[in-house]
């Protein structure tokens, strides 16, 4: 009972102090899981985040899942997952109630209206470095370009779901596995990495 | 009925939105098309609030959609939706741990999801700028925080409140 209430306050800590969230949340992560209550080891924590960024979900969700199943199992896991997401419940919730009273104020609306395009320049800066890390030093460039290029066409002209754009691009990674197999005929030979 | 709705339509996006928290937001838009839950210009609104307050951003998007749309029931539950593919997973991953990071087909899977996810969110980074960018004195404040964000890489919360002061000082 006492590591879990230990647990639960460590990730309401960070889920209150991280602005962000994904690798936002490690500095603060780390001060508490590793230095602090020593429940796991840097390596261990770098590899949490590694796991948590390219599984579904939400990043931060998804490392104090594993920090939390780590040491105390599948209680462990949901106690670690609620105490992150609290904080965000409760100031969001407020938040909303409160912009639904204000929205209509002239000086409201204005800095909204900036605000979205604060927004708009974060996000163009994001897809630039997205796009930066996705594409340098990739072996696979030209069939990520061409996932591109077709996941962005069928978005613009196709109107295709968000879901069947991902499952689609997941099928096209295996095209050149598929030609493979199909030039050689004989058995398969995936055993390069 | 909404509250089912709610947390299948989350869970869902739990599911797919691979990559974090920027990922949730062409989903969102598929979902103010679909639904009509929120209009565009509130989502927006939605991600300034989601990034300049606490917490993760798909969490915050998440309690913000399902309050906007149910109250504070609708928070928990799209919430909860959100975070329970991720638990679930991670849960099996946790105890099959090294034999799931060395797969090649969960390799090839990850990794050609990326670029599809790329062009998600410039998809939905176009809409945004749409909405957002009304006419020429926007574009010129857009352009002047791009520039200076790309320079000065600081804390996204230092250009929101920037730009907050901007919009009221042009009352824009």
């Amino acid at each position: 009972m006492n590591i879990l209430w230990k647990l639960f306050a460590s990730f309401f800590k960070t889920g209150l102090f991280t602005f962000g969230g994904g690798y936002a949340m490690l500095p603060l992560l780390k001060a508490e899981v590793v230095e602090k209550q020593k429940w796991a080891t840097e390596d261990e924590l770098l590899d949490y985040f590694s796991i948590g960024q390219c599984t579904p979900g939400i990043i931060a969700v998804n490392v104090s899942t594993f920090c939390g199943y780590k040491l105390k199992g599948v209680i462990g896991a949901i106690t670690a997952t609620t105490a992150i997401i609290l904080p965000s419940l409760i100031i969001i919730t407020l938040i909303a109630a409160v912009l639904e009273k204000y929205m209509h104020l002239p000086v409201v609306a204005s800095a909204f209206a900036g605000i979205r395009l604060g927004v708009t320049a974060l996000l163009a800066g994001l897809i630039f470095d997205m796009g930066k890390k996705i594409f340098s030093k990739n072996p696979h460039w030209h069939l990520h370009a061409a996932i591109f290029t077709a996941a962005f066409a069928l978005l613009i002209f196709g109107n295709v779901s968000a879901v069947l754009i991902v499952i689609m691009a997941a099928a096209a990674g295996f095209i050149p596995r598929f030609c493979r197999i199909k030039e050689k005929t004989g058995p398969e030979e995936n055993n390069k990495k | 009925m909404i509250y089912w709705l709610l947390f299948y339509e989350f869970f869902k996006i739990g599911l797919f939105a691979i990559g974090g928290g920027a990922v949730t937001i062409p989903f969102l838009f598929d979902l103010s098309e679909q639904y009509h839950w929120f209009t565009t210009e509130q989502l927006v609104n939605m991600i300034a609030v989601s990034e300049s307050t606490p917490g993760p951003l798909g969490v915050n998007m998440a309690t913000f959609t399902g309050y906007q749309t149910a109250g504070i029931s609708g928070g928990i539950i799209a919430t909860t939706g959100l975070t329970t593919p991720s638990v679930i997973i991670i849960i099996l991953i946790a105890k099959l741990l090294s034999r799931f990071a060395c797969n090649p087909y969960v390799q090839t899977v990850l990794s050609s999801i990326r670029p599809g996810v790329l062009a998600l969110i410039l998809s939905a980074g176009w809409q945004i700028a749409d909405i957002s960018i009304t006419g020429w004195l926007p574009g010129a404040v857009f352009a002047g925080i791009l520039i200076t964000s790309r320079i000065y890489k600081t804390s996204p919360i230092f250009y929101i409140l920037l730009s907050a002061v901007i919009g009221i000082g042009l009352q824009l």
